[in-house]
């Protein structure tokens, strides 16, 4: 039994990409393959938050979707993200909790979604949106800390504005 | 710290600085960095065939079925490979871990050892062709139990060419690789003599390392036909020496560097994976890669070696610890990787705590092989099990005589000034354990927390205290290097062979370079580690980068500046005793003329026989510890078992802190790494010896909502061995939770548990 | 790593059950646990082209289509109102955001799996399946049915004036697969209590014994407590033994009995 290949075309970062693939081929192999490199993979149990992309703006794991099923959606990866993510990795940056790097694309991505869904998120409500984002090195707090200080920086920034105005 | 040390730690401009990590950016931008991003499109697929069973011989094994199948390149059995055997442990030559693997091995020893070694165009290609391989075994019975191990019939290691390059106290015959005893006065007189001996046993288990990127290599020939591996590790020059025994090949042949890794914790100071796609390269001249599945990073990896540690304690009425007694049994699993090393820490980085008031102490152990998947190094290296026990053990001498335990180990612990007996004769030139605990009791809130207090609805709150030490280095052993080398902007090259594996240690060599050349951290590019062009670095472990490599670093920049002078002496007709260094330029004092580093530079270009570059290798006598402090507080249902971690605080002495924000995160992350392992990730086997902890769905990662509120703090110390008197701080961070949550979850319920992980049914089934 | 031969999106109920007739066939459902098998398919069928992905809220019940995410579950406020906050505490803890927005209602209560914090939850909320042949069937006989070839279409969840909820469990690490879980619910004065990973699929108790008949009390959500530790079977596995299962039915019952009458259930 040969597979039948199917022809699926998607918007990859702002992107028309038409590819023929596998039917069992998965998005986070697809998006390698594009060159989307800041996909990772950590487990095979859909468990870490590595693999995260936004499909149509919903954070999901591509480790577990089908690139059939993402046929005809809008699929962004961080390489289509950076402006937005350079806003506030810095304060990450800031805080050492970069560290070993490899859960950094799916944790900018999530956080990026958290950001657009609660632009003003409590502490809590970042712990538990990213809750699914393990991260080995870091102990969680120092991500939380970057983001908090963005967070003050944007509201500061936001007061100096009203100020000046 | 004398006055002297305070002003030179004042005048530090870049060290003691959270600067950024040099590679930040790129990392939390998702730039392509990793050995899988960097492999060749056209790399061929290795996968590997692993034994269901824990203990069998190939009898047959027939890949014709393999072969045929349409994208497979090769299949390679025991058949195929060299017969000389090896250690992938990554240790200084002779290594400690005796040579007892070969790259296939037609008797395999637990479950999850390779068989077979497939080489594919596609990773599908290459999974179906492993599922074709069909083989016989002939199954032996397994050795599980590591407390039958020694002397069992069944050997786990029965074959004739096993070779262990150090006396290490080892035996094939009996299961045992490694075995020793030492002591310091007369430990069971002074037992005797003690008002109060507790005699307890812990058990802790196999945790694994879980860095976010598995275990991966991939390997090409160069254009001169050399092997050239680029691979996921702390340890390039191991590597290089591990691939070169056990290909058969000359290391002039091979050529080993590490890209950015994707979290290691000492899981890549074992060469897990490299000899597979180096083989096929060999064997096929293509490049090749091999990625480790997370369940082969699991049952196939290189966790932490179970122990259970004895510990007989003898003290006085007033709590002064006297003498200390501790026997490790270690389990190392199928294979040798830093069994006879790892257990040496389980009793000489915990005893020493106790110098203070101890008068004698004797540690022995027993290494032992079972057919379980190999251990090798994690992070706190067998100080975490020796610590966890010992520190338990103090815990219910203190509760026992109703003592405050932060009060009670005032009398005994160690302080700055003491020789240590228990820790090979050192002296502790920097310690501020003392100051840790005074530290902590207020960070925490000690005096309001100690007490226990019910929450209503069978919920109480309670909180538990915890020491810790490890070292900074091997002593006597490692070797770190540095080559730093002008430009003729003025900027610099570092080049080293340590590893950065997210650690940040590349930023903190460069803040010491920067200290030491007067320049900004961006002036210092930094390279490494690369076989062929790092100078040489037994690599990235036993917490040796900063202490080690660091003062190489140091070194190297005050040979350089020497050098650059004396190109300066020639540029400006003068002697160099005229000239000083001025970071931007070299003046000469008499005159005022200068000349700068752009115009030093370029001179080093032309007509110059003074080469602007230096390398500098360092190795210490010594292995300076950091001292740390950790408590937690809890609330625990007593109905369901669950604890929840409400308050951790941690005070730690590192000497000085070269990255405060980077020091800081250490601490941080080695915290929830020490929660996870004591309150949910478990090993446990089935009845046939196969891991069930598997996968992340069965092995639980603390996540964010698993750890409480972190409060980490520093108490300097100066360590004058070290570089700008800085220790370690890598590994110790993970010392403390284990101890200090056993000790709230006792304070809470009343029961000591003496095994990790304590999880909600053990607490709630073991309630008195 | 499952392999497929085709993947089709179905244009109609009928020929995704058309479909579904070969053994080999296979819904899709969230993805998420069906890509761990290593059981090979020769038709993936989506069902993401049938609009099934709405939670519709009439005055009668809320019906939620089979590709309904646990997300939206989560977020709904029609549910939130209705349940106390039960339907969002059953799912929250399950895994992550990312994940919670692929699982979906059809796949997680199709999959009858033992560890599902959603098929506890709504077998104690009252729930029924609508089947694409089967018609509408209620979730607890639909719980112990084999498995089918039928497509499952929606699950409905009616509305009952004053019901209260409840939903509790114990996880090892807050994201984990539950060791036990326990939802409550009050319907028309009537109790029912559903326990699931028992290690096996959720069963539901009602009050057989009429021990909450004269009301809820401490004591009597107690006795109740006793009661369904010796009516549900427990079982061993590596998250925790049959006996600490027993003792947990015990507790968690009575505490998700005693949560009906706390304001929003404190689902906890």
């Amino acid at each position: 039994m040969t597979p039948k290949m199917m022809e699926v075309e998607l918007t990859l970062n702002g992107r028309t990409v038409a590819d023929r693939v596998e039917p069992d081929s998965l998005l986070i192999d697809f998006l390698r393959a594009h060159g989307c490199l800041s996909v990772k993979c950590g487990c095979e149990t859909a468990g870490c938050g590595l693999c995260t992309v936004l499909v149509d703006g919903a954070p999901v794991l591509s480790c577990s979707m089908l690139t059939a099923r993402a046929a005809g959606h809008a699929v962004q990866t961080l390489e289509g993200l950076q402006e937005e993510a350079a806003d506030f990795v810095g304060f990450i940056a800031d805080q050492g909790a970069d560290q070993c790097g490899f859960c950094n694309p799916g944790f900018v991505m999530n956080t990026i979604a958290l950001l657009r869904e609660n632009p003003d998120p409590t502490d809590d409500e970042i712990r538990a949106y990213l809750a699914g984002n393990l991260c080995r090195c870091s102990g969680y707090d120092g991500q939380l800390r970057g983001i908090r200080a963005y967070l003050d920086s944007r509201k500061a920034e936001a007061k100096g504005g009203a100020a000046r105005d | 710290m004398t006055e002297q040390q305070k002003a030179r730690r004042a005048a530090l401009r870049t060290v003691g600085t959270a600067v950024r990590k040099k590679d930040a950016m790129q990392l939390l931008l998702g730039r392509p960095a990793y050995t899988d991003d960097l492999a060749p499109k056209d790399a061929l697929v290795v996968k590997l065939l692993r034994s269901p069973h824990p203990n069998a011989l190939v009898e047959a094994i027939d890949t014709a079925a393999a072969l045929k199948i349409p994208g497979v390149a090769a299949v390679y059995t025991w058949q195929d490979v060299p017969q000389t055997r090896f250690t992938i442990a990554g240790q200084t030559y002779p290594e400690p871990s005796p040579y007892d693997r070969l790259i296939l091995d037609r008797h395999v020893r637990f479950a999850g050892d390779a068989v077979a070694i497939v080489a594919a165009e596609s990773e599908k290609a290459a999974l179906r062709a492993v599922k074709a391989i069909k083989v016989t075994y002939r199954v032996l019975e397994p050795v599980l139990d590591m407390h039958a191990a020694k002397d069992n019939p069944v050997l786990v290691h029965p074959e004739a060419d096993w070779y262990p390059p150090c006396p290490v106290g080892g035996d094939n015959r009996r299961n045992l690789v490694a075995s020793d005893t030492n002591s310091d006065g007369d430990v069971e007189a002074v037992l005797a003599d003690c008002d109060i001996v507790l005699d307890r046993t812990y058990h802790s288990k196999a945790f694994n390392q879980a860095m976010m990127e598995t275990f991966r290599t991939c390997t090409q020939l160069d254009s001169y036909g050399r092997l050239h591996v680029v691979s996921s590790t702390q340890i390039v020059f191991h590597v290089r020496r591990i691939l070169s025994r056990a290909l058969g090949i000359p290391k002039s042949r091979i050529r080993v560097e590490k890209p950015r890794i994707g979290g290691g914790f000492g899981a890549k100071q074992t060469a897990v994976c490299e000899v597979y796609p180096a083989f096929v390269t060999l064997k096929t001249g293509r490049p090749a890669k091999l990625v480790y599945t997370r369940e082969e990073a699991q049952i196939a990896g290189s966790p932490r070696h179970e122990m259970e540690v004895r510990v007989r304690l003898g003290a006085d009425r007033d709590g002064r610890i006297r003498a200390i007694d501790l026997y490790t049994l270690s389990n190392t699993g199928a294979y040798s990787e830093h069994g006879p090393t790892t257990v040496g820490l389980s009793g000489h980085k915990s005893i020493p705590l106790y110098t203070g008031g101890l008068e004698a102490y004797r540690f022995s152990y027993d290494v032992v092989y079972t057919n379980h998947q190999a251990a090798g190094a994690y992070r706190g290296y067998g100080a975490t099990q020796g610590i966890y026990a010992l520190e338990t053990t103090v815990n219910e001498l203190a509760e026992r005589l109703g003592a405050d335990p932060t009060r009670l180990r005032k009398t005994s612990m160690v302080r700055e000034g003491m020789p240590m007996p228990s820790y090979y004769g050192e002296m502790a030139n920097a310690c501020a354990l003392d100051r840790c605990m005074e530290h902590c009791r207020r960070l925490f809130g000690w005096e309001e927390k100690y007490p226990v207090r019910d929450m209503g609805n069978g919920k109480v709150r309670a909180a538990g205290v915890a020491m810790a030490m490890q070292g900074s280095c091997i002593s006597n052993v490692d070797v770190g290097s540095a080559t730093i080398k002008l430009n003729e902007d003025g900027s610099y090259n570092l080049i080293i062979g340590a590893a950065d594996m997210g650690t940040g240690c590349d930023t903190i060599l460069a803040q010491m370079a920067a200290e030491c050349m007067d320049c900004e951290v961006d002036d210092i590019a930094v390279h490494g580690a690369d076989t062929d062009v790092s100078p040489y670095d037994s690599g990235s472990y036993a917490s040796s980068t900063t202490y080690i490599t660091g003062k190489a670093v140091e070194n190297a920049c005050a040979q350089l500046k020497e050098r650059m002078v004396a190109i300066a002496a020639g540029m400006l007709h003068c002697e160099p005793a005229e000239l000083v260094f001025e970071g931007r330029q070299v003046r000469r004092v008499p005159t005022g003329e200068a000349v700068t580093l752009e115009q030093i530079g370029c001179k080093a270009q032309v007509s110059n026989d003074i080469a602007a570059e230096v390398t500098c290798t360092h190795s210490s006598p010594v292995s300076p510890p950091p001292y740390m402090v950790g408590m937690v507080e809890i609330e625990l249902d007593k109905e369901t078992g669950a604890v929840t971690v409400l308050d951790y605080a941690a005070v730690v002495d590192c000497g000085i802190p070269v990255n405060p924000a980077l020091a800081r995160i250490q601490t941080e992350g080695g915290i929830v790494q020490g929660i996870g392992h004591t309150l949910m990730e478990d090993v446990q086997y089935d009845h046939s010896g196969r891991p069930i902890e598997s996968s992340f769905l069965q092995y639980r990662l603390p996540t964010r909502l698993d750890m409480g509120r972190l409060h980490v703090e520093f108490e300097h110390s100066y360590e004058p061995t070290g570089p700008f008197g800085a220790k370690s701080i890598g590994e110790i961070v993970i010392n403390t939770p284990a101890p200090a949550l056993t000790h709230a979850i006792y304070r809470a319920t009343g029961v000591w548990h003496r095994e990790l992980p304590i999880t909600p049914e053990q607490i709630a089934m073991g309630a008195v | 790593m499952i392999t497929m031969q085709t993947y089709v999106q179905a244009q109609s109920l009928e020929e995704a059950w058309q479909l579904n007739q070969k053994r080999s066939a296979r819904i899709l459902g969230g993805m998420l646990w069906t890509r761990m098998e290593s059981r090979p398919v020769s038709t993936a069928i989506d069902l993401c082209r049938l609009g099934l992905d709405t939670i519709e809220e009439t005055d009668a019940a809320f019906t939620l289509g089979a590709m309904v995410t646990l997300r939206q579950i989560e977020l709904h406020p029609g549910l939130a109102a209705y349940t106390g906050g039960a339907a969002a505490a059953a799912v929250r803890d399950i895994v992550g955001v990312q994940f919670r927005n692929m699982a979906t209602i059809g796949g997680s209560v199709w999959g009858r799996f033992g560890f599902s914090d959603l098929l506890t939850w709504l077998l104690a909320s009252g729930a029924a399946v609508e089947l694409y042949k089967g018609g509408v069937v209620p979730l607890e006989a639909f719980a112990a049915m084999p498995y089918d070839r039928d497509v499952l279409v929606r699950v409905i969840l009616p509305k009952r004036p004053g019901a209260a909820f409840a939903y509790q469990a114990v996880r090892i690490g807050r994201t984990d697969l539950p060791v036990l879980n326990c939802a409550a619910a009050r319907l028309d004065g009537g109790y029912r209590v559903a326990v699931g990973a028992r290690p096996g699929k959720a069963v539901l108790l009602q009050d057989d014994a009429g021990l909450l008949a004269r009301g809820l009390t401490e004591e009597s959500a107690a006795a109740f407590g006793r009661w369904a530790a010796g009516q549900v079977p427990t079982g061993s596995n590596a998250r925790g033994s049959a006996a600490y299962r027993t003792h947990l039915v015990k507790v968690l019952s009575r505490r998700a009995l005693l949560a009906l009458d706390r304001t929003g259930g404190d689902q906890g």
